[in-house]
């Protein structure tokens, strides 16, 4: 239940984000949810795509330092207390989030929240118990 | 003011019989105790009793920092390990540093030339001397220390760092005499500044400023901001150490080469042929009187002129114009001496760096940065920053171990650091634009 997360590495400078835009374009390759990083210097960009071997294999060729995370993918319904409620049962468990970022689906009714943990499986294994529906990338990139 | 008055003016016949009989005496003592030397005479069939002139000296072998590190840490010592009463080092990376012993006597002779290059610079024995130059390893803080001590001034060994402190002492003590590098001391100018005292209106008056590279524009700078006469000081660990060579504060027209214990050459750095005085090429010493760690033709890397006019100070020793340039890549950094490849090293020793970088050495107010832009790589990168910086701040410290500088360390996407011709172009050195 784990999915692929692209991450690109990005010099701090104007046009470097839209030189990916540019490559991920033309390849066809459609970004479903991003998060950007950054530091002064340097920062990361966190990509899930619709497809992941076509956008790593163009970034590449083109010189970007490109890497594979896995990540885990929740959908929750839109409401208060969504996120809450997951964040409680991980903190109960000890299990860390070492980053996070979320998106409405188009119906406007459910969020997805992608989650990078210290330890991935653990994390599926109690959000699953739990009765959270954890979602597979094959669905996620075709939400 | 000379302080060895029959030594640093000698007639050049005097000087030269001089020289002569310490080159000589030096041949035998290396050939005897120092296998380095012996394999080198050997090879090339030569004899202690062939140097028969003091031109003879072009017939000796040079020698390189690579013969020192080749030899790390102690072998190319002339003496028995109970003699050695003090030990010097340049940085660098294990393997890579460069050890230098000295005997009781060669601390006083040290002791000694410092003292005449306090003097040579306007100092007396009445003075108080601020000495700002790292104690430690380095060879500036000790040498300078001891120098003023001979002298008779009193040494306050204050060593770097803790500026404004600094500015404090200054003003509290009344210090008469200051050693730093030429950067540090506009550094200290403006901090004075900014803690609202005028250090011009101290009562110090003579900078003896050294161990980095400076301009006659930096010169007029110094003088001007703090209120005192600059001098250049010249030495180098491998040949002793600071007071190898000094301004005189008569004429600030090159420095006075202490000859009757360096016997200095100029060569072509790529054909190793001696110069004639006035042409420019690489500083080469010979230490006469040297027991610890005495060398032949020690190749200094360093681009100057010698000058044997007389000065008007008096002194009869040849001159070497202000160090400008370097034969090869070694960079001056807040008066830490930098080779690309120590920088090199500490980065393939990283866990999953690649050696592509770049030093860029900029001059920000009067402190010379360098910056270490290393590439990403697959097998380093993090979609977490933390794991990046850890990279970044790992390095930083390993620089600051092993090199003593500080450095920071930018990572840069692959590609990004200029290749001419498959080359990577390494260091951009800004200094010395507009």
């Amino acid at each position: 239940m784990k999915v692929d997360q692209l991450s690109i590495f990005l010099e701090n400078r104007a046009g470097r984000l839209a030189e990916v835009t540019r490559l991920l374009s033309e390849a066809g390759v459609n970004i479903r949810a991003l998060s950007l990083a950054d530091t002064s210097d340097f920062g990361i960009l966190r990509l899930i795509v619709s497809d992941f071997e076509t956008a790593k294999a163009t970034l590449k060729e083109n010189g970007f330092t490109v890497g594979r995370t896995s990540v885990v993918a929740v959908e929750i319904t839109d409401k208060p207390g969504g996120l809450h409620a997951i964040l409680s049962m991980l903190q109960e468990e000890g299990i860390n989030v070492e980053y996070m970022y979320a998106f409405v689906t188009q119906s406007g009714d459910r969020a997805v929240l992608i989650f990078r943990f210290d330890r991935t499986d653990q994390g599926i294994e109690l959000l699953q118990k739990n009765g959270i529906n954890v979602i597979s990338g094959d669905k996620l990139y075709t939400l | 003011m000379i302080f060895d008055v029959k030594n640093e003016t000698l007639p050049r016949e005097d000087m030269e019989r001089l020289q002569l009989r310490r080159l000589q005496a030096l041949c035998e003592r290396v050939y005897v105790n120092v296998p380095f030397y012996k394999k080198k005479f050997d090879e090339k069939g030569l004899k202690p009793t062939d140097i028969r002139t003091l031109e003879d000296v072009r017939l000796l072998p040079f020698t390189d920092k690579q013969d020192l590190r080749n030899h790390y840490p102690f072998g190319m010592f002339a003496v028995s390990r109970d003699q050695i009463v003090r030990i010097h080092s340049s940085s660098g990376t294990t393997g890579k540093a460069t050890v230098v012993g000295y005997t009781k006597r060669d601390l006083e002779t040290w002791g000694q030339l410092m003292a005449r290059s306090f003097v040579a610079a306007g100092a007396t024995p009445k003075d108080m001397i601020h000495n700002a130059y790292g104690y430690g390893l380095f060879t500036g803080g000790l040498g300078a220390h001891f120098g003023g001590e001979t002298l008779g001034a009193a040494v306050v060994p204050v060593s770097g760092g803790a500026t404004r402190r600094q500015v404090m002492l200054l003003k509290d003590f009344e210090s008469d005499v200051i050693c730093c590098t030429p950067s540090y001391a506009l550094f200290l100018a403006e901090s004075a500044a900014e803690m609202g005292i005028d250090i011009r209106k101290l009562p110090l008056r003579i900078g003896i400023f050294g161990a980095e590279p400076w301009t006659e524009e930096m010169r007029r700078d110094i003088e001007a901001k703090l209120g005192i006469k600059a001098i250049d000081i010249y030495g180098l660990s491998e040949v002793m150490g600071p007071g190898v060579a000094i301004e005189c504060e008569d004429a600030q027209d090159g420095l006075h080469i202490q000859e009757d214990h360096f016997l200095a050459e100029t060569i072509d750095p790529d054909s190793g042929e001696v110069l004639a005085p006035g042409q420019e090429g690489e500083l080469v010493f010979t230490t006469l009187t040297k027991e610890g760690i005495p060398l032949l033709r020690y190749r200094t890397r360093d681009l100057t002129t010698l000058n044997t006019t007389p000065c008007r100070c008096g002194r009869t020793t040849t001159r070497m114009r202000r160090v400008t340039g370097r034969s090869d890549d070694m960079l001056i950094i807040r008066g830490v001496n930098v080779f690309p490849s120590q920088i090199e090293s500490i980065l393939i020793e990283t866990e999953g760096l690649t050696p592509h970088y770049q030093l860029i050495i900029e001059r920000h107010g009067n402190m010379d940065t360098l910056e270490v832009q290393v590439e990403v790589n697959e097998s380093m990168f993090s979609d977490e920053i933390k794991n990046l910086q850890r990279v970044e701040s790992k390095v930083t410290k390993n620089i600051k171990e092993f090199l003593g500088v500080t450095a920071k360390v930018k990572l840069v996407e692959p590609k990004t650091i200029a290749r001419s011709e498959g080359k990577a172009k390494r260091i951009i050195d800004k200094r010395n634009e507009g």
